[in-house]
């Protein structure tokens, strides 16, 4: 039995085509991938992504326990403000990645990924029973939440109409507390397509409501409901990592591309003593960004040769709807890992050329 | 949903016009539909021999990659040479433009395998 979002009707209504996705049943495409793509980057596009999970942790000892739990530095956050971060295993391997915001001293809130939120809640508890730590609660808000993502260069005008709060006031990367088209929310200045845009979460219950006053209000600018595919190929011309792909249990940060947020030198967090060592040793492997120098679509598993035999594998790939090239993020030897580097993807009984290249795939440098 | 008169149809959702002993072959509006934006397609060289069943080529959307099945067995006459730069064409024209190869047919009887619009319009009905 697949779990459903509050906007599950309207998305049949406009025709989705609904798939799987850890456990819940959401909406690939409307018009189409490429249309929607083109779109968020030319426009705007809103997404349902209520399906993420939202864990609140609050008390005097909050940030102390989410400085053991997390590899970034909590503690550089204000008030208002969100930061990227991750959970690792003691081994080093990725349990999860978020966003977490602080809303106050004791107070926080993680977005976790829709298919690890009962493990993470999990984590969590257990790691806190581990620490003997008192004074931190963790509840699972999940059910509570629904979510929005308006991304494209016209979010910030299709949002002004609908809210009294200041969207100028917002930097990326913050959030204010505030209410849209009549409903309160958590405005927060982020999202996954490398455009401006807002995550906006909400009463479960207000979602429809939310969803409607928005594509009202952004039809005079192009607004297009935009799905789980053109998400991925969205994320992927930015290099951004998808969990299950660029890391994993079997995938650390340091070789996920993902070494900018974990914080070596911070007080003593789950995972340290591991990626302390795999740094000392020389990170093996690298993330890496691919661009197919021929006609062929990379995808997930396909092997990377370079000198005659394989060095490693894709980790995402697609067909770039801004670039109309294959591209992919690939996790490969670390002496391989060189800028205009060529390797070859195999592509079914094919190799096909490929060049190692500076991310973002979109838009290109010069 | 489109499903020409004229055309003979495969379980895998593949098109056959038949003319004397050559075939052309492409995938239907139903297949081009599921498979959401076309961005990819492999055609087999022309000269090819073809077994029914067995696939000769493959089309990519975004976020799947399909197998085309050979509707009969034969050699490869011709390929649609446009395809390759275009291959988004299948999703606009799956009948017309986005025709894929022609085969010269081997055995004419296996024809008859093939299904009619009728019978491919009640296959889809109960594939729902």
């Amino acid at each position: 039995m697949l779990k459903k979002t509050p906007l599950n009707n309207i998305h049949r209504a406009l025709g989705a085509k609904l798939v799987e996705f850890g456990g819940w049943e959401m909406p690939v495409q409307y018009q189409g991938i490429i249309d929607e793509h083109l779109a968020v980057r030319r426009a705007a596009g809103l997404f349902d992504v209520s399906h993420m999970g939202e864990i609140a942790v609050d008390g005097p000892k909050a940030l102390d326990f989410i400085q053991l739990l997390t590899i970034n530095d909590a503690a550089a956050l204000s008030n208002g403000q969100v930061q990227y971060t991750a959970m690792c295993y003691p081994d080093g391997g990725v349990v999860d990645d978020m966003t977490l915001y602080r809303f106050g001293q004791d107070c926080f809130l993680f977005c976790v990924n829709a298919a690890n939120i009962d493990k993470d809640f999990a984590w969590m508890l257990q790691i806190l029973k581990e620490s003997a730590m008192a004074d931190v609660e963790i509840r699972n808000l999940s059910p509570d939440y629904g979510q929005l993502a308006l991304q494209g260069p016209a979010s910030a005008a299709i949002l002004a109409g609908l809210t009294t709060t200041t969207l100028e006031g917002i930097a990326y990367y913050h959030f204010e507390e505030g209410t849209v088209a009549g409903t309160p929310a958590i405005i927060s200045r982020t999202g996954y397509t490398g455009e401006d845009g807002f995550e906006l979460y909400i009463p479960a219950e207000r979602t429809a409501e939310l969803w409607e006053a928005l594509m009202t209000a952004g039809n005079e600018h192009g607004l297009v409901p935009a799905g789980l595919g053109c998400r991925d190929t969205l994320r992927l011309e930015k290099k951004y990592a998808l969990y299950g792909h660029e890391i994993s249990a079997k995938i650390s940060p340091l070789e996920g591309g993902l070494a900018w947020i974990t914080k070596l030198g911070k007080s003593d967090f789950i995972g340290r003593d591991a990626l302390v060592r795999q740094k000392e040793m020389g990170v093996p492997r690298r993330l890496v960004c691919l661009v197919l120098e021929e006609p062929g679509v990379p995808r997930q598993g396909y092997p990377v040769y370079a000198a005659d035999r394989q060095i490693g594998e894709v980790t995402s790939g697609t067909m770039s709807p801004s670039l109309r090239q294959g591209i992919a993020l690939a996790l490969i030897e670390k002496d391989f890992a060189t800028v205009e580097s060529a390797v070859q993807v195999g592509i079914r009984d094919k190799k096909r050329a490929a060049r190692i290249t500076k991310p973002p795939f979109y838009p290109k440098a010069g | 949903m489109e499903i020409p008169e004229e055309l003979r149809f495969t379980e895998d959702h593949e098109w056959v016009l038949v003319e004397e002993d050559v075939v052309t072959v492409g995938i239907t509006d139903f297949a081009q539909e599921s498979l959401g934006d076309i961005v990819f397609v492999e055609l087999p060289n022309v000269g090819t021999k073809v077994e029914a069943g067995k696939a000769f080529g493959v089309v990519e959307s975004v976020k799947a990659v399909s197998d085309v099945y050979a509707p009969v067995s034969g050699q490869i006459v011709e390929i649609n040479e446009e395809l390759p730069d275009a291959p988004e064409v299948i999703n606009t024209s799956p009948y017309e433009d986005g025709w894929m190869v022609k085969i010269k047919l081997e055995d004419s009887s296996e024809l008859d395998e093939l299904m009619d619009a009728d019978a491919y319009q009640e296959f889809l009905e109960n594939e729902e």
